[in-house]
């Protein structure tokens, strides 16, 4: 559909593929309102309401019929199985965020309402990124996104490292909009159009691929992607924003929004720019090898757990990339199961912080984990689970994760970047096994019973036993991937 | 009959998930000790049992695979769960039960903390490993082959010695950094050929380059964990930390996961790669004989003593596999090639009996003076008789001592490296001398003499549960040493196949 032959008949049509998103939007505004109404006590309600609109928006995203790829609005929105799979791992990891964040809140009381509908409204501009048709949706989301997440960073107002978090996130996540935007418009102005399918077209078609000013697109472009993503070097915002955020938001960042970094990745590289595959995957390889390298040997002298997922999850992006970079449909798919496996394990592995946390206390040091095994052997074998598919070590789902994206690049005769990764995955075993070590050979320092409802326990224990089930049988999510990006 | 059938039909299966099931099942009983303790010596048991139609119903005579389930598991990377056994893997797994009931007997009244969890740590072992030795598929084989890392990490980290974690964590990078390299060589076959069977990585024809890699990739992983020179450092750290338990899983089966590994992998896969590359092999196993014997001759602690004797020992066993190579190269004939892998293989499973009961007489003395320095003990035979009498039968079948099990191994070793070059023999009989000195020289100095001080007069003699553990040992040291025919009739047919294969090039096919 061309811009300016705007037919309002079609067009509201077509609002019906949007249904989820405009739901949990008026969800998220009708929540703001009822939340003013309720008193401390019912506060928790705001955060029930949260988590029963997202698994209702769940099921609208699950139930959207599906056959071939849907363009809708103007050719703004597109609605694929990728965008569906994606869309319903973000809102159920959210929700499962959610969950862990009552109680943390609660017993830390700081249990705003804002939490909550921030959360909602970021999650409604992931949704809308993941379904992006056009540079200018694509931009939106993001923008939707960041904002409310910049926010969600600095909602406990009394913490002064919470604020300085917001601020650096704010500064450098705006940097690297500007950047991306630039790079976009360098890309509208080399291929004379916003909509993705016809940038890939205009690419392929005029050949264009050596092109100059594309080239110096792409660069802007890849530049903000690995601002989103984490990758280095442009991930020095992570360590700080993750150890600076109440955990319950950066559990939120860790991934909510990873999940849509991945996305924003999917629509720019191979959708709208495939045909230049050969160009970005070059600078992806870069940005992969450093992700794996500074991520893993920094995390190792971390003493602050939430900085060491922080590493972690900046070399975790270097795996991701493998699979982006290899530019096969196996690469693809590849990439978006290590995705949401990484998310489901980072979920449960902050959640464990969140549970130890307590009044006046964060338990984000890893000498707060020291002798689980003797205070509750229930936990520190879910924790065990978590780092042990962290490491990427069988049966978890960290194993076939990371076989898929070695088996995409080793495809693509990269064998050196293969042999790159498994080494630095030796050295990332290192650290995760210190949480082991300190869980198990270590005595506790303290004895104090761990909080925690049995709501908050039990899901954060089929979190942890879903990484475990999905290591021995990742058929069924593997299938779902290959189908996603056929 | 049918009932035969259908328990023939799924029996390996069996033998993998019931220790595992049991292992959970033992983790929940928590502080219940003495009912983990009985529920765990049942699964052991049982297991143990379900092995024994592994042996009597094995057809000899044939190099099939045997006992074989195939189904589909991860459909979409066309992994299967396909598992059987042949010659090599069946007495391995025999090895495996035995080994794992006899462990958790011997540590019945020696461990004190966390009881449940350090039993199921063993069970859930053992039947990954068993796995490892069932397992025709490679995601399979490597899901078995790293996931057993784990209860073993936390068997030494949690009830190891003073210097545990050191020791655990090197222990685990070592063996996790050769692993990913075979994970590597295995996904570029699975690309290659577009299955994960083993049996089709061994018809896939390869070009030597391609074969030289790979063959490093399975170096990487299987000499750490065999161990050859010079990546065996984290052996007697991990042996000196362990708890007993711990050691003898090490030394009687973990350690022969490395020679499996070269013999289902290495050499059938790139039998181009193993012949330009055997004197890579050979080298560093006599290497491995002769220096690191004169080693384990410079030792005080006694754990740290028998840990580099299993490195020497298993030095023969690498040696065995490649010395076929040499005696075609020397001789142009053809007829020696198996008798090193028999060789081998023998030497797998004496050493499985010997290192590990060695394991536990150091732990019996352990046990009742908590010092492993050779320098704590002497004239151990006045209180502990019964003992010490053990001790000195082990020892011998720890320096071949003919009648022993440790004789017919090496043996057969040395005869083919006889047949290859006098000098190959000549270097590998050192270990008869040296292997004599450093075990003699320590039973010597522990058992025999006046008795050295307080502690040692005051020592008990092993009771009854100990007398068990360590007579069955003896009875399978003796078996084997005496008549070793019936385990070579089982292996033949296997080891002639695979001779044949190493001699077939795939870069020809």
């Amino acid at each position: 559909m061309i811009a300016g032959a705007f037919n309002p008949s079609s067009f509201n049509a077509g609002l019906v593929y949007a249904w989820p998103e405009i739901f949990l939007s008026l969800a998220a505004c009708a929540i703001l309102m009822l939340d003013l109404l309720l008193n401390e006590k019912q506060r928790r309600w705001t955060g029930w309401l949260a988590i029963i609109s997202l698994i209702i928006t769940a099921v609208l995203v699950a139930v959207q019929p599906l056959s071939s790829k849907i363009v809708a609005l103007g050719g703004l929105f597109e609605l694929d199985r990728m965008a569906q799979v994606l869309k319903i791992a973000m809102i159920l990891v959210v929700a499962a965020v959610f969950v862990y964040s009552t109680d943390y809140l609660q017993r830390r009381s700081i249990l705003k309402g804002e939490y909550f509908v921030l959360g909602l409204f970021a999650t409604v501009g992931g949704m809308v990124l993941i379904s992006a048709a056009s540079l200018i949706t694509l931009y939106l989301g993001l923008e939707l996104m960041s904002l409310c997440l910049y926010a969600m960073v600095a909602f406990d107002r009394d913490s002064g490292i919470a604020a300085e978090s917001a601020i650096k996130y704010f500064v450098l996540g705006s940097m690297a909009s500007g950047t991306l935007l630039y790079g976009m418009s360098i890309v509208y102005g080399v291929t004379g159009s916003l909509e993705l399918a016809e940038i890939a077209t205009a690419v392929r078609n005029a050949g264009i691929g050596g092109n100059i000013g594309l080239l110096f697109g792409i660069a802007f472009v890849i530049v903000g992607v690995g601002f989103k993503f984490g990758a280095v070097p442009f991930h020095m915002w992570i360590p700080d924003v993750y150890e600076g955020s109440p955990t319950c938001v950066t559990v939120f960042i860790g991934t909510a929004s990873k999940l849509a970094a991945f996305a924003l990745a999917m629509r720019l590289l191979p959708e709208a720019l495939g045909a230049s595959q050969a160009d970005w995957s070059q600078m992806l390889v870069v940005l992969s090898v450093l992700s794996m390298t500074i991520g893993n040997i920094v995390a190792i002298a971390q003493s602050n757990l939430k900085r060491m997922l922080a590493y972690s999850t900046i070399s975790h992006v270097g795996y991701v990339l493998l699979g982006i970079l290899a530019g096969t449909a196996q690469g693809y798919q590849a990439a978006m199961f290590y995705m949401i496996s990484y998310i489901i394990v980072a979920a449960g592995a902050f959640g464990m912080i969140l549970l130890m946390s307590k009044q006046g206390f964060e338990a984000d040091k890893i000498a707060d984990f020291k002798g689980l095994n003797a205070r509750s052997p229930w936990l520190a074998g879910m924790m065990a689970i978590l780092m042990f598919s962290l490491a990427g070590l069988p049966p978890f789902i960290g194993f076939p994760a990371k076989l898929g994206v070695i088996q995409a690049v080793l495809n693509v005769h990269m064998v050196w970047l293969a042999v790159v990764a498994v080494l630095f995955s030796v050295v990332g075993a290192f650290y995760y096994l210190r949480i082991v070590k300190v869980m198990y050979f270590d005595e506790p320092t303290e004895t104090s019973s761990i909080g925690g409802s049995l709501l908050m326990r039990t899901v954060l224990s089929v979190n942890a036993l879903l990484v475990f089930a999905l290591g021995v049988i990742p058929g069924t999510l593997l299938q779902i991937c290959q189908q996603a990006l056929q | 009959v049918a009932d035969l059938a259908m328990m023939s039909a799924h029996l390996l299966s069996w033998l993998i998930w019931l220790p595992i099931v049991g292992g959970f099942v033992v983790l929940g009983l928590g502080h219940r000790a003495t009912v983990a303790k009985w529920v765990s010596l049942v699964v052991s048991t049982l297991a143990l049992l379900l092995s024994i139609p592994l042996w009597s119903w094995f057809k000899t005579g044939t190099a099939e695979m045997q006992f074989v389930e195939r189904s589909p598991w991860i459909t979409t990377i066309h992994a299967q769960f396909y598992i059987g056994v042949d010659g090599i893997s069946m007495p391995l797994i025999l090895l495996t039960t035995f080994t794992t009931v006899l462990i958790v007997i011997a540590s019945w009244q020696n461990v004190e903390k966390r009881v449940a969890q350090y039993m199921a740590a063993f069970l859930i072992m053992e039947g990954l490993m068993i796995g490892v030795f069932a397992a025709l598929d490679g995601v399979l084989f490597y899901v078995f082959w790293e996931a057993m890392l784990l209860p073993m990490f936390i068997i030494i980290g949690v009830w190891g010695g003073p210097r545990r974690v050191y020791a655990t964590i090197k222990f685990f990078l070592y063996t996790f950094i050769g692993s990913l390299l075979m994970l590597v060589a295995l996904i570029y076959l699975y690309l290659k050929s577009g299955s994960y069977e083993l049996a089709v990585f061994q018809h896939l024809p390869l070009t030597l380059r391609e074969q030289t890699f790979i063959f490093l990739a399975f170096f990487a992983a299987f000499a750490v964990k065999v161990p050859m020179f010079p990546v065996h450092t984290w052996l007697p750290d991990a042996h000196v930390e362990a708890p007993t338990g711990g050691s003898v899983v090490l030394a009687a089966i973990m350690l022969k996961m490395g020679g499996y590994g070269f013999l289902r992998f290495s050499l059938p896969i790139a039998p181009d790669a193993s012949r330009e590359l055997d004197w890579l092999i050979i080298a560093l196993s006599l290497i491995a004989v002769v220096y690191i014997s004169f080693v384990a001759l410079a030792q005080r602690d006694m754990k740290k003593l028998i840990a580099y004797s299993s490195i020497a020992h298993m030095g023969f066993v690498t040696l065995g596999m490649f010395i076929g190579f040499q005696i075609v190269a020397h001789t142009g004939k053809t007829s020696g090639i198996e008798l090193g892998l028999d060789g081998a293989v023998v030497q797998m499973l004496s050493h499985g009996l010997v290192s590990g009961a060695m394991f536990l007489c150091v732990g019996v003395m352990y046990d009742r003076v908590h010092s492993r320095e050779i320098s704590a003990y002497g004239g151990v035979v006045n209180t502990m008789p019964k003992f010490a009498a053990f001790m000195v039968l082990f020892a011998l079948a720890n320096s071949s001592l003919p009648g022993t099990s440790g004789f017919v191994g090496e043996f057969l070793v040395i005869l083919a490296s006889f047949k290859a070059n006098v000098w190959y023999a000549f270097l590998a009989a050192t270990i008869l001398v040296l292997g004599a000195a450093y075990t003699l020289w320590l039973v010597k100095r522990v058992i025999f003499g006046e008795i050295a001080n307080d502690k040692v007069a005051a020592l008990k003699d092993i009771n009854g549960r100990e007398f068990l553990v360590l007579g069955l040992l003896a009875l399978g040291v003796l078996l084997v040493g005496l008549w070793p025919a019936p385990l070579l009739d089982v292996m033949r047919a296997t080891t002639q196949h695979l001779a044949e294969q190493l001699l077939v090039s795939k870069v020809a096919l």
